[in-house]
């Protein structure tokens, strides 16, 4: 019996000096010291420029802007640390995490990146958006389930309009309409939703019973109705008329997905000359460019740009980066 | 002939200590280090169950779909394979080492998860060897117990293992953030520190539990024909089915928490908390219950225990409403876990005879996870055809029934009321 204690002290013993020695090598590597700021950012301005999140190794996660003229120049370096970015009409977003484990919150930015706003989310997020105006932000955030839950997950979609302060919590409230009949289903999940010019609707991708759709949706009437399948991560194009998106290949998530554009018009779908596997929403960088990141390893990432008509072919854009978006 | 054990449950060596001791001092030391080992592997589960998404999705930027398509795979299979570990360790009559297996390859896979990097089909492979290992050694483990234990305390001892084993899912998210917030999020310490836990628990598991190989057939008795002829008995086939029934009428924790988060317009952050509140409720009234169980039979509990569902489904869209629904349901809803989790394989333990109660424990519990896999599929369809709330009444209805036959079909098993081996 004493042995036996004697054994299992000693290898309690051990397997704390590997779990702690081990803790202790990660809390070094991931405690870098981050570059200075170089400057402060700003939101406001006329130059072109693209704002993101950068992985380099001595800003990792801190927000940060290049010249859009020259992308691999100078960087300059915010102090403020996000998981996601994006920013349009003077008006920023950072998802964040929001003190204990699986509670986030989104930062609302104003031009000089300070916080005007924070809403509390649960779930991780991994997508957001801004009007082209600045007025209406949205967010997606993933809740996977416990171990009771049975390995069940689902997405959630919210917006808020920063003028009337009116909040969609979850798209999943609004009145579906699928295929021009009324749906209802207790496997409804929304991602990735990007906003229209006037302010009033909104694409996102809804997926229910194994399909994903491209929902059009109105804020105003609360109501979503589905326009096309196989369209995740939808982005609109400045000029409103084209959406650039992911899409399954095959429509089977487990081949990876490829970006395309559809014209809204005609219903055209135009493959981009990105060929590998591309799980991001895409940013439009102009009229005729779309910006996504691309991973390397397991915490680092690069942004690439494509012509956004099918022609041409990926450049690597910003090294050590991700969540692309133009700003002007 | 198997069951001519029936009516003489072997009941380890600790039948022949004075039985007039405190409830809970009469259990083994066996139970108690199998508890510890649970214990200490739920700690090393739920850690890495809590960080996962938040890895996948911010670590490897794999999206949610990604996620769905990692959490389907293979699912199928484990069924299988908890049929097999429950035969293997019969025929071996290894119910440790199995058990034991089951418990390093979940810890390996914690390793794995490490190695893999971010390919989607290698983390699928990898979560795979970890159910794999859960789906082996739940069926010997529980067999364990029952061997460890004169009958008569079944429910206690089951009692007293899943509480422990609850008190472990606890612990585990809570210890996961305490890491991340030491080591400004880094997704690998969590795993290293989540494998040296769950190595820890095989250490206990090897040094402090021991195998009951005592009373064994001869060699060669335990084969195939003898596992499947576990199904043609009378009181085993009506268990499995009971099993089944009760499993197809229960539509799963997800949509629970769900339709509460609905009716209450939750704010999200609140989801999470729902299955706090209900391990909080299932770990207060896992002993209590298994006591209880034993005292005025393990049926009456378990049939209690549907009860209770039935009441937590009425409830979700009934009177109550606000902080008082969400504490009453929580609470019920771990009554329901705690009358019937446990107690159920209490219920089995004297009917499955000892050579081949590890295959009858995995049978039913294979049959338990399969009808729920198709309840939450009905359950889905139905909601698309009734609405929420209407899918929910169907529900607490199938489940009246089912306490109903669950009551007709057990009515009489034998030595379900405390049994009597201990008497002999």
């Amino acid at each position: 019996m004493t042995r036996r204690v004697l054994v299992a002290l000693l290898g309690a013993l051990l397997l704390t000096v590997i779990g702690v020695g081990y803790g202790a090598f990660a809390m070094r590597r991931e405690h870098r010291p981050v570059a200075a700021e170089t400057e402060e950012l700003s939101l406001a301005g006329s130059s072109p420029r693209i704002l993101f999140r950068s992985t380099a190794a001595d800003s990792r996660g801190h927000l940060a802007q290049v010249a859009k003229d020259r992308p691999d120049g100078p960087r300059s370096v915010s102090s403020l640390t996000c998981l996601r970015v994006y920013a349009a009409g003077g008006t920023g977003t950072c998802l964040r995490q929001d003190g204990a484990l699986s509670t986030f919150q989104i930062a609302i930015l104003d031009k000089n990146l300070a916080v005007r706003k924070a809403i509390p989310l649960v779930g991780v997020p991994n997508r957001t958006r801004v009007s082209a105006d600045g007025r209406l932000v949205a967010w997606t955030v993933f809740v996977a389930g416990d171990s009771y839950n049975h390995g069940r997950f689902s997405t959630r979609a919210g917006l808020i309009d920063l003028g009337s302060e009116d909040m969609i919590d979850s798209l999943e409230f609004l009145s579906v309409t699928l295929d021009d009949h009324p749906y209802r289903a207790a496997d409804l999940n929304f991602w990735g939703i990007t906003f229209t010019a006037d302010d009033d609707h909104f694409y996102a991708t809804m997926s229910t019973a194994g399909h994903r759709y491209l929902v059009q949706g109105d804020i105003a009437a609360k109501t979503v109705r589905t326009i096309a399948r196989n369209v995740e991560c939808p982005s609109l194009s400045p000029d409103g008329k084209r959406i650039a998106f992911k899409s399954a290949i095959d429509g089977e998530p487990p081949k990876g997905w490829r970006l395309s554009v559809l014209e809204l018009a005609t219903g055209v779908r135009t493959p981009l000359a990105e060929t590998r596997s591309v799980d991001d929403q895409p940013s439009w960088l102009d009229e005729d460019t779309i910006g996504y990141a691309v991973p390397r390893g397991s915490s680092d990432s690069d942004v690439w740009s494509v012509p956004a008509n099918g022609t041409g072919s990926p450049r690597l854009l910003i090294p050590h980066a991700e969540s692309p978006a133009a700003l002007n | 002939m198997y069951l001519s054990t029936i009516d003489q449950p072997h009941a380890g060596d600790e039948t022949s200590k004075p039985l007039r001791r405190r409830a809970l001092l009469m259990l083994s030391g066996n139970v108690f280090a199998l508890g510890t080992v649970s214990l200490v592997t739920d700690i090393s589960s739920e850690m890495v169950t809590a960080v996962l998404p938040v890895y996948l999705v911010l670590g490897l930027h794999l999206s949610p779909a990604a996620y769905g398509v990692i959490d389907g795979m293979y699912t199928g299979a484990t069924a299988v394979l908890r049929l097999v570990g429950g035969y293997l360790a019969d025929r071996t009559s290894r119910r440790k080492s199995v058990a034991g297996f089951g418990y390093a390859l979940s810890a390996l896979a914690k390793l794995g998860l490490l190695a893999v990097g971010n390919s989607v089909g290698a983390i699928g492979a990898v979560i795979a060897v970890d159910r794999t290992g859960k789906g082996l050694r739940t069926a010997p483990r529980d067999a364990l117990i029952t061997l460890s234990t004169p009958p008569r305390l079944y429910g206690r001892a089951f009692g007293v293992h899943r509480m422990m084993d609850t008190i472990g899912a606890f612990a585990g998210p809570l210890v996961a953030l305490g890491i991340l917030a030491a080591t400004a999020q880094a997704y690998d310490a969590v795993f290293v520190a989540s494998f040296c836990i769950a190595a820890f628990g095989v250490l206990v598991l090897v040094l402090f539990v021991r195998d009951r190989r005592g009373a064994q057939p001869s060699k060669g008795v335990v084969t195939l024909s003898a596992a499947s002829a576990l199904l043609r008995a009378a009181p085993v086939r009506r268990l499995v089915l009971a099993a089944a029934l009760a499993g197809l009428a229960t539509i799963g924790d997800g949509f629970v928490y769900l339709l509460l988060q609905r009716r209450e317009q939750l704010s999200i952050g609140w989801f999470p908390l729902l299955a706090v509140g209900t391990n909080l409720s299932y770990l207060v009234f896992a002993v209590p219950l298994g006591v209880l169980a034993d005292k005025i039979g393990r049926l009456k509990v378990v049939l209690g225990g549907y009860t209770t569902l039935v009441l937590v489904y009425l409830l979700l869209f009934g009177p109550l409403d606000g902080i008082s629904l969400l504490a009453v349901v929580l609470v019920l809803y771990g009554l329901f876990y705690a009358a019937t989790d446990g107690v159920l394989i209490a219920l089995a333990g004297p009917v499955l005879p000892t050579a081949v109660r590890t295959t009858g424990i995995a049978l039913i519990q294979t049959a338990q996870a399969l009808s729920y896999l198709i309840s939450s599929i009905l359950f889905g369809l139905a909601w698309t055809v009734w609405g929420p709330a209407g899918a929910t009444r169907i529900a607490a209805a199938l489940v009246v029934l089912a306490v109903l036959v669950v009551a007709l079909l057990l009515r009489g098993l034998p030595a379900t009321n405390a049994g009597k081996g201990d008497q002999q």
